[in-house]
């Protein structure tokens, strides 16, 4: 299935310890045409009329949840248990983080229970940093402030890949707050890292200089393969910030609507949206939309991520040593 | 204006290099410390009864003033305490330091100021000067009762910690405290430009994702703050600058003869903000770490004396405090035990500032500014002086540190330059 053949040349120097997914720092190209490779690979499994596999069986996964998300808590609950494994779903609100629990006792608890994996969401940059540092199971960051979110790269060069047939040479036109986005973060980075390259296009006060390449004007989405809609993310607007003057003119400027969108261009968005903001609803629902490939994306890249943590990697090298 | 012990120690100090630029000295010399005082230099002096030092390959250094530190005392003495605060201080070479008034309650009565100046008579291991606040409760609306803060032996006021945000207030506050003389030092942050900030605002912080604190926050300050100094005749002083912008504004404004004056911390002048790639809060102050070019423009500040002061911005914090998340850690990080030998490591062994300067910025600089007696080594001056293994090198372990708070930026890293022993008010306060 996944690539766990172990040459000698590997060994010496031994192979980066590659223990957690905190950021798309941590992966060489190798690793995502591993990890891509083996979501496809659960994507046939998928298909089947069982679609549990046993592969994790045994194993505790602990979603940790300080932020509300639907699309990647679920994604991630549904990853775990069709490979089989315990999981253990724990969000702030009604926990005792609400009591003013520190991330670290949170974390030194829930590591009583000796999960293999601890998948984290929290507001904070370096939150999955200071997870990783307070336990001995493998850490999956699912997003910390407006840092990282790696996982959701990941499921988005899947979902390119099939759409595209290939990673490099793409160009890709990232619209919208920017600023305020862990999605744009690791997408760049990601899209550095496979070959292809990104363009950031939105309002000068949500669309920072030194990611990538940068207009303001709309018309540069037009020779981009893929046009990725970002949400009007509201609720991470300090108050009074003014950012944009009003969403009815973001609306005009910077919104997707089926005008702006060129014959063979897709369009992405990471949810959740708001329709008829960034994007508008017949452009979402046109044939031109992969939205829903990503979602599909979503469950498989992780169940690939969750495999590869707990199964290939270190440990098949310990063993491959012990072998030898 | 300090509070302290005073000490009436027999030393003789063998074979040092005795080094005090503003003495113009630089010999193997032998140093006789009479009853806490300077007695007498010279080759193979008579030893009497004293307590003898045998340094030779050591360096003997006018002690250190330190102008900014957080002794956390009133209502953090979990964090430090003027005991703990003050060892600390000794074992980093300093004679003298300045405690920053934003305590819980903040110092901003003259019954406080006696208070504490009574308990480091008592508590403390080098002598201390207390700040009070500028306004009460640092609230920036009301003026405290600065000539009774000086009465009482305020040694300057500050609302550290944040600014005097309304310029009608901080100009009053000038021109009032011509009745007293004693500084007034500022924190310069406009809090429109820096709300919400973590790091400063450029690339790394952009990559990271963390929100930006710009260096105009500062500099829009400083030169309100130039200005307000120049139009009330006043000193005005300008606490840990970070931005070459700052640093532009304050060279100006000595240039028309404004009496503005600066100081700089350790961790501005030795790292940018790369440091905080790695999200280790002990790499989050206020202001923010900033780039190589602002970093060089400290340093150059420095040399030139437009700068004329290091502060180390000492601020313990306990590890609950610590162990969050970049954006939840609070700013501030322990300085007092490492100021030396950061600077030694970082800047002078690479040829960047002359042990010299260094010494001059550390001790004569600040002591000026703040109206103090400069530490230094000449017959009939009080004993304030440091001995130091400029060989020696060790590493920087929590373990190791006297101060209450564990929240260095050196933690684990290896330094130059080791602080063997301090004398301070004529009484070893560390060896």
């Amino acid at each position: 299935m996944s690539d766990l053949r172990v040459v000698p040349g590997d060994l010496v120097p031994p192979r980066r310890e590659r223990r957690h997914l905190l950021s798309v720092e941590d992966l060489t190209r190798d690793d995502v045409d591993r990890l891509l490779a083996t979501a496809r690979s659960f994507a046939v499994s998928q298909e089947r009329e069982t679609k549990k596999l046993p592969t994790l069986r045994g194993r505790l996964v602990i979603n940790l949840f300080y932020e509300s998300s639907t699309r990647t808590s679920s994604s991630f609950e549904l990853a775990a248990k069709r490979l089989s494994a315990d999981t253990l779903n724990v969000k702030s609100a009604g926990s005792s983080v609400d009591k003013g629990e520190s991330l670290k006792d949170t974390t030194l608890t829930l590591s009583s229970y000796d999960p293999d994996l601890i998948v984290v969401r929290h507001p904070e940059a370096g939150a999955a940093g200071v997870v990783a540092a307070n336990t001995r199971a493998r850490v999956v960051n699912a997003g910390d402030g407006k840092h990282q979110h790696p996982t959701q790269a990941l499921l988005d060069l899947y979902t390119l890949r099939e759409a595209f047939g290939r990673l490099d040479g793409l160009h890709i036109a990232i619209v919208g707050d920017v600023a305020h986005s862990r999605v744009a973060r690791s997408l760049v980075q990601a899209l550095r890292l496979v070959g292809s390259d990104a363009i950031l296009v939105g309002p000068p006060t949500l669309v920072p200089d030194g990611l990538a390449p940068v207009s303001h004007d709309i018309a540069a989405i037009a020779d981009a393969d893929v046009i990725y809609v970002l949400r009007m993310q509201k609720e991470r607007m300090l108050p009074g910030a003014s950012f944009v003057p009003s969403l009815r003119e973001y609306t005009a400027r910077w919104g997707i609507t089926p005008d702006r969108v060129g014959a063979g261009q897709r369009v992405m968005h990471p949810g959740p949206m708001n329709r008829g903001v960034e994007l508008d609803p017949r452009v979402a629902d046109s044939p031109a939309s992969l939205i829903v490939d990503q979602v599909r994306a979503g469950l498989i890249v992780r169940m690939a991520v969750l495999y590869d943590l707990l199964t290939a990697g270190p440990v098949a090298v310990e063993t491959a040593v012990g072998v030898a | 204006m300090l509070a302290g012990p005073i000490g009436r120690d027999d030393i003789v100090v063998r074979g040092a290099r005795v080094l005090d630029p503003v003495e113009g000295i630089d010999a193997i010399l032998d140093v006789r410390i009479d009853q806490g005082v300077i007695a007498q230099l010279g080759e193979r002096l008579d030893t009497n009864e004293h307590r003898i030092i045998e340094a030779p390959g050591q360096t003997l250094v006018p002690a250190f003033v330190d102008p900014h530190v957080h002794l956390r005392t009133p209502g953090r003495e979990d964090e430090e305490t003027i005991a703990s605060g003050t060892a600390a201080a000794a074992a980093g070479g300093y004679c003298a330091i300045l405690a920053m008034p934003n305590t819980e309650p903040v110092v901003d009565d003259p019954e406080t100021v006696r208070g504490l100046r009574t308990r480091a008579e008592t508590e403390a291991n080098v002598p201390v000067g207390f700040f009070a606040a500028i306004t009460k409760g640092q609230a920036g609306e009301e003026l405290a009762e600065l000539g009774s803060l000086a009465d009482a032996g305020a040694v300057g006021f500050t609302d550290d910690g944040r600014p005097v945000v309304a310029a009608g207030v901080m100009r009053r506050a000038l021109q009032y405290n011509a009745i007293t003389g004693r500084p007034i030092a500022v924190h310069c942050e406009e809090q429109t430009l820096t709300r919400g900030g973590h790091a400063h605002a450029g690339a790394v912080a952009t990559e990271l994702g963390i929100v930006g604190w710009p260096s105009l926050g500062e500099s829009l300050m400083v030169a309100r703050d130039v200005d307000l100094a120049r139009d009330t005749d006043q000193h005005v002083h300008l606490m840990h600058l970070s931005a070459r912008e700052s640093v532009d504004h304050l060279r100006r404004a000595r240039d028309l003869g404004v009496r503005a004056t600066g100081e700089v911390t350790p961790h501005h002048l030795c790292l940018t903000d790369e440091a905080v790639r790695t999200l280790d809060p002990n790499k989050k102050m206020n202001p923010p770490l900033r780039t190589d070019d602002d970093r060089s423009a400290l340093v150059d500040a420095l040399r030139e004396g437009t700068i004329s002061a290091v502060a180390t911005d000492h601020a313990p914090h306990s590890p609950e405090e610590k162990e969050v998340s970049f954006e939840s850690a609070p700013f501030g990080v322990v300085g007092l035990e490492t100021a030396f030998s950061a600077l030694y490591t970082y800047l002078v062994e690479p040829g960047v500032l002359t042990l010299e300067t260094v010494l001059e910025r550390m001790s004569a600089g600040p002591a000026t500014i703040f109206g103090l007696d400069r530490p230094r080594i000449a017959v009939g001056a009080p004993a304030n002086v440091t001995l130091l293994d400029l060989a020696g090198s060790w590493r920087v372990r929590a373990d190791r540190l006297r101060s209450r708070s564990q929240n260095s930026w050196l933690l684990g890293e290896r330094l130059t330059g080791r602080v063997t022993l301090t004398i301070a008010a004529g009484r070893v306060a560390f060896e």
